[in-house]
């Protein structure tokens, strides 16, 4: 055994506070090191060099870089290593950064000591050491895509072209998601549907996707490569096979209740497809408004008119199980509802209506086709009061982050308004405006000047109503008074939150979710559409709240990452593997119990029970080494014998 | 149960009515309520301050001697005194080192524990139930279109609230069970001016014109509070407020007991 020790300066980060010299001198004199020096930057082209030159040169077998985390440049020191001809898994590192210069800034001397001791312990380890070799197993390279929305639609359609089979599943009757409700778009002001739909149908016609709508992800396991998902198709009641979408069902249907996809403010009937360039054009039968139930049939209209016989009552959900290599998560978001805004009147009165309300009201296909009435009594409004940031950035509601679409679709819906009431007077109450985005700024700003409308930087405390009007109570923050506003209508923009469900399939998907519920990367900058789980992408606002642009972007930046991982028909796993030794294993089952992934299981073979692991399932994560009774499990490259010396090392002295 | 009433300066002063009142309609509930033997300031406007603890002494002083005799709840009429009771009540049950510090410097002969709870009229009052408020009116306040103002400190901040801190309804409630009709009334939790009222008087003329205008474009024939200072602020400053508009008519406003003690039939 012939080590090399490499210490890094990081520039001032570790050697400003930790004696580099005296460190070095002292490493050397360790047991089987053969050569210590240190270095003002190991990780750079020239760092990586020097480490390769001196293995070459002087035989080193084994190596320590004490440098940052090994989370940061962990795979950067392991390919330098397999650069000069060694085994990847023969490098330790000790992290004299995060866990020492940085967190000891004030007592240099104690760090220094530390850093030692971190070397120690890596050394400890390293003396245990094995050379491993990942393991290949067979990928699925099929995609699994969760949420229909426009990222989802993008995310399959370019994998879909990529050439890999992709399954969609979404939640809602039909595809669409949120951008399916808006009437048009920033700052292009392109109508929202008609760049959407031809995106939707291309997605049904696609030979590549499986579509699966009004379907949900029930159960996940497995790992990257191979995952095993179980769909529930919840019954619609009319067969997809038979429904040719004529919707003679829908002019019989004698039920009328709130349309959800209007946002409550149109009507539809309890047979239905939620707009007319729903995808696909399937009807389906809400039960729960029906004067039908599963057992009693009491009105037979839709399945009398039904020429192709499409309606079911009797079917039952169904349960669909596939596999496939990769997930890409795209569930959105959803938005805070209007009584979590009592101080704006939120849920008291009609005419406090939510920005999403208003893409309704100004969309062409909407409840009022396209005319902006109130709700209360259908009238034209006079004047709009907006109000930004209705529970974002608000700290006191458990929401400091900014929404960052709001500055943009009010604005927009200022113009909206001003264009189609000329006339009619626009105020927007706002913390600061926000228009970072190619040609965003240009926007707001023509906006600003050019249609009459009064921005008002300040907040709103109180709506409330003086006969048939809203009285808005507001402070102008910039000349520092408050104001009184007589007003037709206020349309909050409420703060965009994690999608309902998003929390339940992280749980599924075991991928960690933030403390506002979206979605985590593993590195906001440089990782940014990688869950921590392996094999899991993310796409669009179920990571955070994102325009459309953006989900898009995001969404085709996922598919290219499973694209990357599908151009290998085979995946290598890290060896980081748990064993059972089956001499000292005596079968007791508690390793199976603590697995969190199922990769453990009792097998018998002659006359003797033992543990077997399934190496593809199997995490590395230990849990089965620590409950192990008999010391009969090691995980490779973190064995006991490893960590037992490391800490002995730690402790020493 | 008995209850220790914490009585605050001012109810030993300009606002003796609201004790009278208050102390009547808990006898007629068959409510225990005794005086807090002893009692000191509440300690008034409750310290922000994070780092300076002497000003938590007199509420914390105030809660160990309701524990001291034994005592498991302190009520109060006051907003002010139950906003600052209740507010070092949390601050010291969320933090041992804090109450261990309190503690040392008060040496009072036991140790405040942080169990002693922190009560309010209306809340006791809620508990009693306003259906059985109903049961026992003799005069039902029919007819008589009541705003109820609330003021601040009851309400903020939240987690010492007795009650929505934006749409508070505990005193329309008990308005209700009186036989009387609250009013919609949008400025039931606007300011008064607070302390404005001493060193510029004209700012919570101001205000008070708004809020009693409010109250009168809503239909009140009066309104209540439970605030000493709120009282003060929108009753006594319409003087001031006549000065400064002319036209404007008196307003009555009355403590939330007062109405209480004429509708159970106290006199």
């Amino acid at each position: 055994m012939r080590v090399g020790i490499f210490i890094c300066h990081c520039g001032r980060n570790i050697a400003s506070v930790v004696d580099v010299h005296w460190l070095k001198n002292e490493a050397a004199k360790l047991k089987n090191v053969v050569f210590c020096e240190d270095y003002i930057y190991l990780c750079s082209e020239p760092g990586q060099k020097f480490i390769c030159e001196k293995i070459k040169e002087l035989n080193l077998t084994h190596i320590i870089v004490a440098a940052c985390t090994p989370s940061l440049h962990g795979e950067t020191f392991s390919r330098t290593l397999e650069s000069a001809g060694l085994n990847r898994y023969l490098l330790e590192i000790a992290n004299i950064r995060e866990q020492c210069s940085w967190v000891h800034q004030n007592t240099p001397e104690i760090a220094t000591k530390k850093a030692l001791k971190l070397i120690k312990a890596a050394l400890a380890k390293l003396t245990y050491a094995k050379p491993l070799t990942p393991l290949k197993v067979p990928m699925i390279r099929k995609a699994l895509v969760i949420g229909g929305g426009i990222a989802g639609i993008q995310a399959a359609l370019d994998i879909a072209n990529g050439g890999f089979e992709v399954y969609l599943v979404e939640k809602e009757p039909s595809l669409g998601g949120h951008m399916a409700q808006l009437s048009e778009t920033f700052p292009t002001l392109d109508c929202s549907s008609c760049i959407l739909t031809p995106k939707m149908v291309e997605v049904a016609h696609h030979k590549n996707i499986h579509l699966f709508t009004y379907a949900e992800v029930k159960n996940i396991e497995g790992t990257v490569g191979n995952f095993e998902v179980t769909i529930v198709k919840k019954p619609r009641y009319v067969r997809e096979d038979k429904c040719t979408g004529c919707n003679d069902c829908v002019d019989v249907c004698p039920v009328i209740v709130p349309n959800e996809f209007d946002q409550g403010l149109g009507a539809r009937k309890a047979i239905y497809i939620p707009f007319p360039q729903a995808v696909p054009l399937i009807y389906t039968i809400d039960l729960e408004n029906c004067l039908n139930s599963k057992k009693l049939i009491v009105c037979e209209n839709c399945f009398k008119a039904c020429g192709p016989k499409a309606i079911d009552f009797l079917m039952e959900e169904e349960e669909v199980k596939i596999k496939v290599g990769a997930i890409i998560v795209a569930t959105g978001y959803d938005l805070i509802p209007l009584e979590a805004l009592p101080e704006y009147g939120g849920g008291r009165y009609q005419d406090v209506i939510t920005s999403l309300d208003l893409e309704r009201l100004l969309s062409p296909s909407g409840p009022t086709g396209g005319v902006i009435r109130r709700p209360s009594d259908g009238k034209i409004p006079k004047s709009i009061v907006f109000i930004q940031c209705a529970g974002s950035r608000d700290p006191e509601h458990g929401r400091p982050y900014c929404s960052k679409i709001c500055c943009m679709y009010t604005a927009k819906h200022a113009l909206l308004y001003k264009h189609a009431v000329p006339e009619g007077k626009v105020y927007i109450f706002y913390i600061d405006i926000r228009a970072a985005g190619k040609r965003y700024e240009e926007f707001v700003q023509g906006i600003v000047e050019e249609e009459r409308v009064l921005y008002l930087r300040g907040k709103v405390s109180k709506v409330f109503r003086r006969n048939e009007k809203l009285v808005v109570l507001g402070v102008d923050t910039l000349t520092g008074r408050t104001v009184e506003i007589e007003t037709d209508m206020v349309v909050v923009a409420p703060a965009i939150i994690s999608n309902n469900g998003g929390k339940a399939l992280a749980q599924i998907l075991k991928t960690p979710v933030d403390e506002f519920g979206f979605f985590t990367e593993i590195h906001p900058k440089l990782r940014p559409v990688e869950s921590p789980t392996i094999g899991i992408y993310l796409a669009g606002a179920a990571q955070s709240p994102k325009d459309i642009s953006e989900s898009v972007t995001q969404a085709s930046a996922a598919a290219s990452k499973v694209l990357a991982l599908f151009s290998q028909k085979r995946i290598a796993l890290e060896p980081i593997k748990a064993e059972v030794d089956v001499e000292l294993c005596k079968g007791c089952g508690i390793c199976v119990k603590t697995c969190p992934f199922g990769a453990i299981k009792i097998i018998k073979k002659k006359k003797k029970k033992y543990a077997q692991v399934s190496k593809a399932v199997c995490q590395g994560c230990g849990s089965c080494m620590g409950a192990c009774k008999f010391r009969a499990i090691n995980v490779a490259h973190f064995t006991l014998k490893q960590l037992f010396s490391q800490v002995d090392a730690l402790l020493e002295g | 149960m008995k209850l220790a009433y914490f009585p605050g300066c001012t109810l030993k002063t300009t606002a003796k009515k609201l004790e009278t009142s208050a102390l009547a309609v808990a006898e007629t509930l068959g409510l225990k309520i005794e005086e807090l033997p002893n009692w000191n300031c509440c300690g008034t406007v409750y310290s922000l301050a994070s780092d300076d603890l002497i000003k938590q002494l007199a509420p914390i002083r105030n809660l160990a001697r309701a524990q001291s005799f034994e005592y498991k709840t302190i009520v109060t009429l006051c907003s002010m005194c139950y906003n600052t009771l209740a507010q070092s009540n949390i601050l010291v049950k969320n933090n041992g080192e804090k109450l261990r510090k309190i503690n040392e410097f008060m040496s009072e002969e036991e140790d405040y524990r942080g169990e002693v709870e922190v009560k309010h009229f209306l809340t006791l009052f809620k508990e009693f139930g306003f259906e059985n408020i109903k049961k026992i009116v003799k005069k039902p306040l029919s007819k008589l279109k009541v705003a109820c103002y609330y003021g601040c400190l009851l309400l903020r901040p939240k987690r010492i609230g007795i009650d929505d801190c934006e749409q508070p309804h505990i005193l329309e409630e008990l308005v209700l069970s009186l036989g009387a009709e609250p009013v919609n009334f949008p400025y039931q939790v606007e300011c008064c001016g607070s302390y404005h009222t001493a060193v510029k008087p004209e700012i919570v003329a101001m205000r008070a014109y708004r809020i009693l205008e409010n109250a009168r474009e809503n239909g009140a024939d009066l309104v209540v509070t439970s605030c000493p200072l709120c009282y003060f602020n929108l009753k006594d400053r319409q003087r001031d407020v006549k000065r400064l508009y002319a036209g404007f008519k008196e307003m009555p406003v009355l403590y939330f007991t007062e109405i209480m003690a004429d509708a159970l039939g106290i006199t």
